[in-house]
């Protein structure tokens, strides 16, 4: 025990209101499944039954389809752009005014820290509806042509990692410029998304203009292959998005998948902020991030004292229950999650590199890995290659910034990467040469709307965010 | 980084050598810390430890014997109605002042701090500063406030602001501990506060203190993260602790406990003690107290109830 341990400080949870069950949102209702197919979703905290959801079926699809085109072609592609901004506007502050409600479901359902929920995610989905709000009107200003046109209905399928926040990368820009969606929440983690489709009611969104579809793969498929789409957004694994490409034919495909961030510390960095950085690559959202810094590549003239430094930093963090305000580190979102973090560390100790976790104590219930980080890791090593989507670091070493640069791209993704030195000419060489969609200079893990993200190679393509984030929903 | 005695322009290169710090990336460590929730029982510990470590403080050209007199009675006992709150560190007052302070607290062991070396400034010859020093500890000071000579530093004269803290460091021989006044918001730059930092710990300095209190900004979360930082790796290669004092700006518990926090998850144990990390303020405790008594009664009451610090 230290001279200053923390009381819990938790968040309460009667902002709150769960239901026992959820149905389909479709059409600017709730309703029903035509099939019988129901999953409950749990705490991952606490593995505690939180509610029971629909499975919706192929046929709860092709309604939830139907619904969309009706939307686009009677109401919503020939509404003014200035007024579907008014509908953007208003979501978004009613996302903001929502805020806690939404953070706490999130933690809850999710499995991360309130801190990140509360900081992070709400605020960044706001954010997300305010700036696409204000193309929705200026789509000609956009450099897609004079009079750019929406391509239909949207198909999106979103991870369990950040649901709330894929969900407004999603419908945001998509209904901005004028499409109709339909959404499909990961099976872990529908509930942010069930919370949504009562703010477009609260909202007044005209009917069909979203809709919300729950399930797992199989309600996914459906969606993908529905002759009624028009357009494909996926994030997600990189396995289900080459299924998804396959599976898109003509179709236009935007697709947000894996990745093997190298974060590249060199000698003359803020080691500080360095070691800061290299916590919040790997350790943020238990590192449940597709652009997680999970390869730390470390100039060995420093790689002591970074080690050093690291390892005293990550003692500090705070693992435990996602709704104490205190805490860093939250569950791992499932067991199928978990099992996989467990397999690819093990194979990382077999394949002979060096594990370390930070000294901290699990709790009984629900599902938990402690930060770890592998040393001695070669880039042959699995824990090297793969993406372990886990609390779980990599370190390599290098010695000139031309193998930094060489080790880096030597992945088959290519979705982020962070380049630490006091030396601005060094980051601009880094920056061009590392093949990657996002690179970030002395800092990770840093979103913004107006900022396009997306990745090379097998790491997925078409942007996300900003003034190209347009592109992917409209027919240039 | 090395444990070489460095002079001249190696203590040039030295201190330039340092690692930079990321002021984008340290003010949103500051900020994540500054989110902490702290409640309860770790509340009620957290002011008691921030009382315990305060300096309280009356640095005014109006000050007299009469209120150094009224504050030290503070000192002692900080509310008079609950003898379980305990005293504060230590006595901060000008060296014409310190022997009223050192006769008032004598036996308690309360500290008694003196700013000396032409505070706030600075400006003045080695002479003056010097005898400035001695003749606080000849008044009964045990603690040597000092400040740096902020326009040397800024010319790149680092030598002459380390011989000067060399040289008051000796003044001060046994019987007074120095705290090196580094005034970071003449410094703007958190690489400059880490650069001051290791001087002054190169120097002999047993303390660094951010501010005077005369200069805006005084103590900031970033900077005293920035300091916290330097001594927890000045111990590492020199194996010698130095304590941190922030002053300055720090008014309300809310401010103090972030400080703590601070201090918990940047340097740990060895550092949340009144010997190593203190808070210099003067309207800080009367806010400390009020949210103890609220703690305890589970109401707020007003400022009539707590004494005036004068």
């Amino acid at each position: 025990m230290g001279k200053f341990e923390y009381a819990p400080a938790p968040e309460s949870r009667d902002v709150v209101a769960l239901r026992e069950s959820y149905g389909l949102f479709i059409d600017g209702d709730f309703v029903p499944g035509q099939g019988d197919g129901v999953f409950k979703t749990i705490s991952p905290a606490t593995e505690e039954v939180l509610a029971e959801v629909t499975e919706a079926s192929p046929a709860d699809v092709d309604r939830a389809v139907s619904a969309a085109r009706r939307a686009y072609e009677r109401t919503w592609s020939v509404m003014p752009g200035r007024e579907r901004a008014k509908y953007l506007f208003r979501i978004a502050r009613i996302i903001q005014e929502r805020a806690r409600e939404l953070a706490v479901l999130e933690s809850l359902d999710n499995g991360k820290p309130i801190r990140e929920s509360r900081d992070v995610d709400i605020p960044l989905a706001a954010a997300h509806f305010f700036y696409y709000a204000g193309w929705a009107d200026k789509l000609e200003h956009a450099g897609f042509g004079p009079d750019p046109r929406p391509l239909g209905v949207a198909g999106q399928v979103i991870p369990w990692n950040f649901p709330l926040l894929m969900l407004a990368w999603k419908i945001a820009p998509a209904l901005a410029c004028g499409n109709t969606v339909v959404l499909k929440p990961a099976e872990t983690t529908p509930l942010t998304a069930l919370l949504f489709a009562e703010i477009c009611q609260q909202a007044d969104l005209p009917p069909g203009v979203v809709n919300i579809v729950t399930g797992a793969g199989p309600t996914g498929r459906a969606l993908v292959a529905h002759p009624g789409i028009d357009k494909i957004a996926f994030t997600g694994s990189t396995e289900v998005g080459k299924e998804i490409a396959r599976a898109a034919g003509r179709r236009k495909v935007t697709l947000e998948l894996g990745g093997k961030a190298a974060n590249i510390v060199f000698a003359d960095a803020p080691v500080d902020q360095a070691v800061e950085g290299i916590v919040n690559g790997i350790f943020f959202n238990q590192g449940h991030v597709c652009c997680a810094g999970s390869r730390l590549l470390v100039q060995e003239s420093v790689y002591d004292e970074v080690l050093a430094s690291l390892r005293r930093r990550l003692t500090t963090l705070r693992l435990g229950d996602p709704l104490d305000k205190n805490t860093d580190v939250g569950a791992i979102n499932s067991p199928a999650q978990l099992a996989k973090i467990r397999e690819l560390s093990d194979a990382g100790e077999a394949e002979g590199a060096e594990r370390w976790s930070a000294p901290c104590e699990l709790p009984v219930k629900g599902f938990w890995f402690p930060p770890t980080v592998f040393t001695g890791v070669s880039p042959a090593h699995r824990i090297a290659r793969e993406e372990i989507f886990g609390p779980v670091l990599s370190v390599l070493t290098f010695r000139t910034p031309a193998e930094a640069v060489a080790k880096a791209n030597n992945t088959p993704y290519g979705l982020s990467a962070g380049v630490w030195t006091d030396k601005g000419s060094r980051i601009l060489w880094m920056a061009s040469r590392l093949r990657a969609g996002v690179v970030w200079a002395n800092t990770f893990n840093k979103f913004d709307p107006t900022s396009p993200f997306g990745g090379y190679k097998e790491s997925g393509y078409g942007r996300e965010g900003g003034r190209h984030g347009l592109e992917a929903y409209l027919d240039v | 980084m090395t444990t070489v005695t460095i002079a001249g322009p190696d203590l040039r290169r030295f201190l330039d050598g340092l690692p930079g710090v990321d002021s984008v990336g340290a003010e949103a460590r500051a900020a994540v810390l500054a989110s902490r929730s702290i409640k309860t029982t770790a509340k009620r510990l957290a002011l008691d430890l921030a009382i315990s470590m305060i300096d309280l403080t009356t640095l005014e050209g109006q000050d007299t014997p009469g209120k150094v007199r009224a504050m030290c009675a503070k000192a002692k006992h900080p509310d008079p109605a609950d003898p379980t709150v305990p005293m504060v560190a230590a006595v901060c007052v000008y060296p014409d002042l310190a022997s009223v302070a050192a006769a008032e607290v004598k036996g308690t062991g309360i500290h008694v701090a003196s700013v000396a070396t032409a505070f706030p400034s600075g400006r003045a010859s080695l002479e003056v500063k010097l005898a400035d020093v001695r003749s606080a500890i000849t008044a009964g000071a045990d603690e040597i406030d000092m400040v740096i000579d902020r326009g040397a530093f800024l010319a790149g004269h680092y030598q002459l602001v380390f011989d000067e803290i060399a040289a008051v460091r000796e003044a001060c021989g046994k019987e007074a501990h120095l705290k090196v006044i580094l005034e970071t918001g003449e410094l703007v730059t958190l690489d400059n506060v880490r650069r001051a930092s290791w001087l002054a710990m190169l120097a002999g300095a047993d303390f660094i203190k951010t501010s005077t209190g005369k200069v805006s900004p005084a103590a900031t979360l970033p900077v005293t993260l920035v300091m916290l930082e330097a001594v927890r790796d000045f111990r590492e290669s020199h194996g010698r602790q130095v304590g941190v004092k922030a002053a300055g700006g720090i008014r309300t518990a809310k401010d103090a406990i972030r400080y703590l926090v601070l201090v918990n998850e940047t340097v740990g144990d060895d550092w949340l003690d009144p010997a190593w990390f203190r808070l210099g303020a003067s309207s800080l405790l009367n806010d400390l107290l009020m949210q103890r008594t609220k703690m305890t009664t589970g109401r707020y009451s007003g400022p009539d109830y707590f004494t005036l610090d004068s």
